[in-house]
């Protein structure tokens, strides 16, 4: 059975217009008696809790951070997309559209991606009457730049913190609907268990993070916007809270999973240093336009960088893709710099890193240009790593950043569970297997300000108004005595090795065999020793302190649970996919050139994963939705 | 290779608000140059609890400067000894073998303790909610082009917009007051054309709730200027009193 999108009829350009007109809407006296709860306050649930308070819903905010201002997209650095075509270069909705429809490697839905193009003006405008202090031109207007390899400047940017300036706006809005009693704040509340009754998303139980307490919540709708489950790699940009559980528990109760396999690696992140390494940092791939990537041609080299002559080092990038050079897509750079690590030919302490050199770009262009473009960057590589980028080669390395699969929802935004709505990261829409620069951001303000507040009035006006179950109601109990039984068991575990210490083991196997490049016998190999490590999670893991009280271990606890059942499902998402596309590489499929080979005969469909039950091994069934290109023509990618 | 060294920690300890804190002390060997100072507390909490003993709570999420969560007062200093810099950007190699290290919370009566380094800043999100925003709905605004704002201008808003909430500054203020925070809103909200509008009452309602908040006067010792992880200038707070007098003034 194929899954139903539920897109629209109609010419593309029409779709999310006609759309519009065709679905129900709340009369307004009627709004007052819904009860809306938004899980995270990221740019997708923030902007999504505070546009649903201004037309009259009742909102309940929750966060795991002490303040609903510190989610995780604060920590965007490059910029966000629009097809506004300020600069005159050709750029329209529908060249946006089609670049990340071809960014994804064609894995992703048609009209959402379109959508996504349409709305992308009005989140820029909505962002300025905020007082986001986007860059500006000379003249005061907004300024462009050019990002990912796009080939149009359509990058809106505030310096290297545009996701902290467009947070913070979203942030604000939330804060003013918080002041006139619009919305409820939960601060430091985690949602553990997503409440299913008549089949439909009813409620969450959460906990207090402060005191421990379980809490029951009921709601006419619960919106998901818990960000990606890249942590589930243990080291990644991620920040450290971003976690797969609000959507995993979800999962369990019968939300299906998609795609869980199309993963994003950065190719510029300054590498690991040591064990005790909690996070990686990422720095901008605008680097890559004028540093140039090399490792020495001897292996184990152990001469300082400076001191190796030109002949004797291997620009490998600039000799395999003579015509991008060192400009090519994030995942080719990526997987290059792996596979020439894996071949001995790193360099650094761990040998897990390359050299990104600017002594050709200072030499050409001198000092003072260099530090123009890059000085804050080099300033931070040099206050991480502890050495001078104007000196001597950065080391930087690939790391986890983004994760494309999430939750499957249809062109509503509502999961297969009616009454559960995915916006942003924690969804699988619109980047499919691979995400351009700059669209997450979009795309996480696009769902919460111009979708989700349209399509959840749809759901919410067939509900009838202000009715409830009252949270004694059996599937209130179970699920809080189910959320309140995970706690007990790796409370009572009382093992001797830490939760970082299975994190980190865990990561390992999933960087390892389901990272940059997945193969058959690897991926089997990863399913084998994810079940292994987790029965010993459970019958070693050391947890300390009680549950009653703050306990930060406690919480990274129940999360690497859930990552361990995510990972095993990872490993069998990408067994499955016997092909490759955009981010998933199967070495089996490639192109003589290293590049992603696609079977789109066998493999043009959507992944959605129902939970069955973990009895050792984790039990799934799969169910496609069949991805139709009406309107592009699928084409192979090349770089060289 | 990098270099190991030895260092002698004192930390706060402290149940819950009403509790009595206590410092405890541990000396942690091993600790490699290139750790930043919140992996240095990892590897203190992965021995404490190998040991049965509790490990110590502290705040953090991005750990790389930007979501304001850590707030460690070092060795009496906000954020620790680097300029510029938040505690999870601070790196073991500004340290020596042999170095006493004491790590606080801030202390300050607005800012609650919840359980060792970790304190209740909600008062910060009340700053906010008083005035700290533009009121415009979505859907309602105009061409985002419409409006040109000088480049300057921009650029100032900007500068003060990158306040991330840490409250370094008001632990490192011998009033405790909340002045830099509440001033680099308002200062970044009023510079641009789209949040003039609402100059006389935000400026009013956002100060009024700094003070109901229990935070306490400024007294121009700059304190917290000097320990700003992303250098708020303290003009916003001049800004902000003149404003204040100038609204209150109005009647308004
Ligand atoms: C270093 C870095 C740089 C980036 N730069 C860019 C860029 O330049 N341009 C771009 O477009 N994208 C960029 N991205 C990607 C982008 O930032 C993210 O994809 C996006 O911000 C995700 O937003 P979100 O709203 O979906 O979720 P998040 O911002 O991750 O928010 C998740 C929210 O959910 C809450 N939450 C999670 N689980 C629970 C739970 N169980 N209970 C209660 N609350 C919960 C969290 O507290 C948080 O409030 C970058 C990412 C990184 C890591
Ligand atoms: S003004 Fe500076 S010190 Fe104060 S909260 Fe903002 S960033 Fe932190
Ligand atoms: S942990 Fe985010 S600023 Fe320090």
């Amino acid at each position: 059975m194929s899954l139903d999108s539920k897109v629209p009829e109609g010419p593309l350009t029409e779709k999310w217009s006609k759309h519009l007109q065709d679905i129900k809407l709340v009369a307004p006296n009627n709004k007052r008696k819904y009860e809306v709860i938004v899980v995270g306050t990221g740019l997708a649930g923030g902007a999504a809790a505070a546009s649903f308070a201004e037309m009259g819903y009742n909102v309940r905010s929750f966060c795991i951070q002490d303040s609903a201002r510190r989610a995780h997209s604060i920590a965007a650095q490059g910029g966000i997309n629009a097809a506004k075509n300020y600069p005159n270069d050709g750029d329209s909705i529908w060249r946006l559209f089609y670049d990340t429809i071809k960014g994804g490697d064609y894995r992703s839905r048609e009209a959402n991606v379109y959508r996504l193009a349409q709305v992308s003006n009005e989140i820029i405008d909505q962002a300025v009457a905020q007082g986001v202090p986007f860059a500006r031109e000379y003249g005061g207007q907004l300024a462009n730049r050019s990002f990912g390899g796009a080939q149009v400047s359509r990058t809106f940017y505030a310096k290297g913190q545009t996701g902290q300036q467009l947070l913070l706006g979203a942030y604000q809005a939330m804060m003013r609907q918080v002041h006139k009693g619009n919305i409820k704040y939960h601060p430091r509340h985690e949602m553990l268990e997503l409440v299913v009754i008549d089949g439909q998303a009813k409620g969450i139980i959460t906990r207090d993070l402060v005191s421990g307490e379980l809490k029951r919540w009921e709601a006419d709708a619960v919106v998901l916007a818990t960000g990606g489950y890249g942590n589930v790699f243990y080291l990644s940009t991620n920040a450290k809270n971003s976690n797969v559980t609000a959507a995993w528990r979800a999962h369990k109760k019968g939300a299906y999973f998609a795609n869980p396999c199309y993963v994003q690696v950065h190719p510029t992140c300054i590498p690991v240093s040591g064990d005790y390494q909690s996070k990686l940092t990422l720095m901008s791939e605008s680097l890559r336009n004028d540093g140039r990537v090399w490792v020495p041609k001897k292996k184990g080299d152990k001469r300082h960088p400076n001191d190796i002559p030109d002949e004797e080092r291997y620009y490998y990038l600039e000799e395999r893709y003579p015509s991008f050079g060192n400009l090519v897509p994030r995942d080719v750079a990526s997987r290059n710099a792996k596979n020439v690590c894996d071949d001995g030919y790193g360099v650094g302490e761990t040998g897990l890193a390359v050299y990104l050199d600017f002594r050709d770009a200072i030499k050409r262009d001198g000092k003072e240009a260099v530090e123009a473009r890059y000085g804050n960057l080099f300033e931070m590589y040099e206050n991480i790593a502890g050495d001078n980028p104007y000196k001597q080669p950065m080391r930087i390395y690939p790391a986890v950043h983004y994760t494309m699969g999430g939750l499957w929802v249809d062109y509503n935004l509502m999961s297969n569970i009616p009454g559960l709505f995915v916006a942003g990261e924690a969804n699988f829409s619109d980047h499919g297997a691979n995400r351009l620069g700059a669209s997450a951001l979009m795309q996480g303000l696009s769902d919460g300000y111009f979708v989700l507040p349209y399509t959840i009035g749809n759901y919410l006006a067939d509900q009838a108004p202000g009715k409830r179950y009252g949270t004694d109601h059996g599937a209130f109990v179970e699920a809080e005595n189910e959320a309140q039984g995970q706690i007990d068991k790796l409370l009572n575990v009382n093992g001797d090795r830490t939760i970082i210490d299975f994190h980190r083991s865990l990561g390992k196997i999933v960087w390892d065999k389901i990272g940059i490049a997945r193969n058959e016998e690897d991926l089997k190999s990863a399913i084998e020793e994810i079940r292994e490590l987790r029965e010993e999670f459970w019958q070693n893991v050391k947890v300390p302190g009680d549950k009653n009280n703050y306990n930060k271990y406690l919480e990274f606890a129940g999360r690497v649970a859930d990552f361990f059942e995510l990972a095993e499902l990872m490993a069998e998402d990408a067994l499955n996919r016997d092909e490759s596309a955009g981010c998933h590489l199967r070495e089996e499929h490639q192109t003589e050139e290293g590049e992603a080979l696609r079977n789109d005969e066998d493999y043009s469909f959507v992944a959605a994963w129902e939970y069955g039950g973990v009895n050792g091994k984790l039990e799934e069934t799969l169910h496609k939705e069949n991805l139709e290109f009406e309107f592009v023509e699928l084409k192979q990618r090349s770089y060289k | 290779m990098s270099k190991e060294m030895t260092i002698h920690l004192k930390y706060w300890k402290q149940d819950g608000p009403d509790a009595r804190g206590y410092f405890e002390e541990y000396t942690l060997d091993n600790v490699n140059e290139h750790m930043s100072f919140l992996e240095m507390l990892d590897v203190l909490n992965e021995e404490l609890m190998l040991k049965d003993k509790a490990p110590v709570e502290f705040d953090y999420d991005c750990r790389e400067g930007i979501c304001g969560s850590c707030n460690l007062v070092i060795n009496g200093q906000a954020h620790g000894p680097k300029e510029r810099v938040a505690a999870c950007q601070l790196h073991m190699r500004n340290y020596s073998d042999g170095d006493h290290i004491t790590i606080e919370p801030p202390r300050a009566a607005a800012f609650p303790v919840i359980k060792d380094l970790v304190v209740d800043r909600s008062a910060f999100d009340r700053i906010i909610e008083a005035g700290g925003y533009v009121s415009v709905k979505t859907g309602a605004a105009p061409e985002a082009n419409s409006i040109p704002v000088e480049q300057e201008k921009a650029n100032k808003a900007f500068d003060y917009a990158t306040c991330i909430g840490c409250g370094a500054c008001v632990a490192a203020c011998p009033n405790a007051s909340a002045s830099l925070f509440t001033g680099a809103k308002i200062a970044h909200l009023n510079k641009l054309p789209q949040g003039e509008v609402e100059r006389t009452n935000r400026v009013v309602n956002m100060v009024d709730q700094m003070k109901e908040e229990g935070f306490g006067d400024c007294s121009n010792y700059a304190e917290c200027e000097a320990v700003c992880p992303v250098g708020i200038s303290i003009t916003a707070i001049a800004e902000m009193r003149k404003d204040y007098i100038k609204a209150v003034f109005k009647g308004d």
